[in-house]
């Protein structure tokens, strides 16, 4: 067999992530000290997973519908009612998907025709750019930059714009970078977006993780909501990676296609996750704020200790991760990644997996404990020191 | 300032300067505070938890339970008192239920505790019984794990 040849050419022809590559390294190696996961170090909290333990012994173990329980999407719109001010009907604008990442896959692959264009934020999470490209869509990366504090300027998403553009991905709190999008920040973009028919696909996963100010979601501006679909999920802020659950809310049209097309490939979202994640919805926010004040001590505390190693580093305000500046250093992303892992056994990610426009940073998460934390940053210190890299 | 209590409470050993970054406040404040928590007695010392048996030294910890008849005058804070101010009892603590004290005595062996039990805590007066447990093994003190770590089993995106 010439696989070569049987094999989906776009698929075939895609680079593999870039976080996966450091991964496999690390995994080789041993005493390897990481900073480099993207899920949370907890465990879903008890009461949440009691929940799934009890449908378990009940034997509720069949299909869910299609778009997921009624009473889970009915306590997903209850949530987002309490915490954004947007109102979704259950019924027809809400659907509950395999993790956030298949709601992100339906939302291209229902909203992309071949050709079309999506502007993908750039650095961002991996998947958008291979995603778009399996739907047949055309990535067009839009740079955010460390001066603007990594938001994404309307400006730049303007002058970005042509007449085959069709979705905006608005991924915020950000995943490397740890940027959010304020308010201010939020209504210019949508002055740009509501005299066009560009959908935006707003990846909000990171939404209850922000410390200072309150997430705000786009759909909650005037005239958005109709031009929006918001994705989320339990994964981050509910310590729920391994149960795989996330949603989509958007407008009932919309919700309708990509129902249909998660029914064809997906049937429905785990059951058992389902149950529990209505207990998480409706009882979890003291969890959230437990562990988001975990985060934030953390968070300041690396951002310091960092920047006093002269690896400089914009302050996060959002999501799990620190972006460091590595130009000081005078080495690629790369490079001081596999050199950190080499000499030091410390495993963080370099930043151009997340787009070009990532080089010269790496992607540290804080999802360790401040003992292992402490530990990593005082080999990273030894290794700028032994080789002459930073003061 | 109950964050500063939790994160002392986790790592004690965290610089004012630390902390003051974690909590966003200044290390004046962060002084302050620390200082306020010990005067007004809140914290009463601070120490390492310490895993005896990797250090090969012998020690053999022990929980006796007591029963007291209690004293007209002072209660049980009588007998308390006097317990307490023998240096081999580490902790004590007046409990509800079955027995009234509760004993935390180290010793170097067995036997030696049993003759602690015996000797001195036995012959009070007001000492009804006693009930010896010896410690085994410790697999958690005040919230930090005696045994190896556990396996980082994360490892994807």
């Amino acid at each position: 067999m010439n696989y070569d040849k049987l094999l989906n050419r776009t698929l075939a022809e895609m680079k593999p992530s870039g976080i996966r590559k450091f991964f496999d390294i690390a995994a080789e190696m041993e005493e390897v000290i990481s900073l480099s996961v993207g899920e949370p170090d907890f465990q879903t909290p008890w009461h949440i997973r009691q929940e799934g333990i009890h449908t378990l012994e009940k034997g509720r173990t069949w299909y869910s519908p299609n778009a997921g329980l009624l009473a889970l999407r009915e306590a997903i719109s209850g949530y987002i009612r309490r915490h954004s001010g947007v109102t979704y009907d259950p019924k027809t604008e809400v659907l509950v998907t395999v993790g956030g990442s298949e709601a992100i896959d339906l939302c291209f692959r229902t909203l992309v025709t071949p050709g079309d264009e999506v502007l993908v934020p750039e650095p961002s999470f991996v998947c958008y750019d291979p995603l778009t490209r399996m739907a047949g869509g055309v990535p067009v990366p839009v740079v955010t930059r460390a001066e603007d504090a990594f938001r994404l300027k309307a400006e730049a998403v303007a002058a970005a714009i042509t007449p085959r553009t069709k979705l905006l991905v608005l991924p915020f709190p950000n995943n490397p970078t740890g940027a959010i999008m304020p308010r201010e920040e939020l209504e210019a973009l949508a002055d740009v977006l509501r005299g066009t028919d560009i959908m935006v696909l707003s990846d909000e996963i990171y939404g209850e993780l922000t410390y200072g100010r309150e997430h705000v979601s786009i759909a909650s501006l005037p005239g958005m909501q109709e031009r929006t679909v918001l994705v989320s999920g339990f994964s981050k802020a509910f310590a729920m990676t391994g149960w795989r659950l996330g949603y989509a809310c958007g407008p009932a049209p919309v919700m309708q296609m990509l129902t249909k097309l998660h029914q064809y490939a997906i049937m429905c979202a785990p059951t058992t996750a389902q149950y529990a994640a209505i207990e998480a919805m409706t009882g979890g926010d003291a969890d959230v704020e437990k562990m988001r004040d975990e985060y934030d001590m953390r968070r300041r505390f690396i951002v310091d200790e960092l920047n006093k190693l002269g690896l400089t580093c914009f302050e996060p305000e959002g999501a799990f991760y620190v972006f460091p500046s590595i130009q000081a250093t005078g080495l690629s992303s790369e490079e001081f990644c596999r050199r950190l892992l080499e000499e030091k056994h410390v495993a963080v990610v370099p930043g151009n997996a997340f787009g070009d426009s990532g080089e010269g940073f790496v992607r540290i998460s804080y999802c360790y404990s401040l003992k292992h934390i402490t530990e990593a940053l005082r080999r990273i210190g030894a290794f700028l020191k032994e080789n002459g890299l930073c003061q | 300032m109950d964050k500063l209590l939790k994160l002392l409470n986790t790592n004690a050993r965290l610089t004012d300067a630390q902390m003051a970054v974690m909590l966003n406040a200044t290390e004046e404040e962060i002084r302050a505070a620390v200082a306020r928590l010990e005067q007004e007695g809140v914290v009463r010392g601070y120490k390492p938890l310490i895993d005896w048996e990797k250090t090969g030294e012998e020690v053999v910890t022990a929980i006796i339970e007591l029963r007291i008849a209690p004293s007209k005058d002072e209660g049980f804070d009588g007998i308390a008192k006097t317990i307490m101010s023998f240096e081999e009892v580490e902790g004590l603590s007046l409990m509800s239920g079955g027995h009234d004290l509760m004993v935390t005595v180290n010793g170097r062996s067995f036997k030696d505790v049993a003759m602690f039990v015996a000797k001195r805590l036995s012959s009070l007066d007001g000492v009804l019984g006693t009930a010896t447990h010896f410690v085994l093994k410790k697999y958690k003190e005040r919230g930090v794990l005696f045994t190896d770590e556990e396996q980082d089993e994360r490892g994807n995106l």
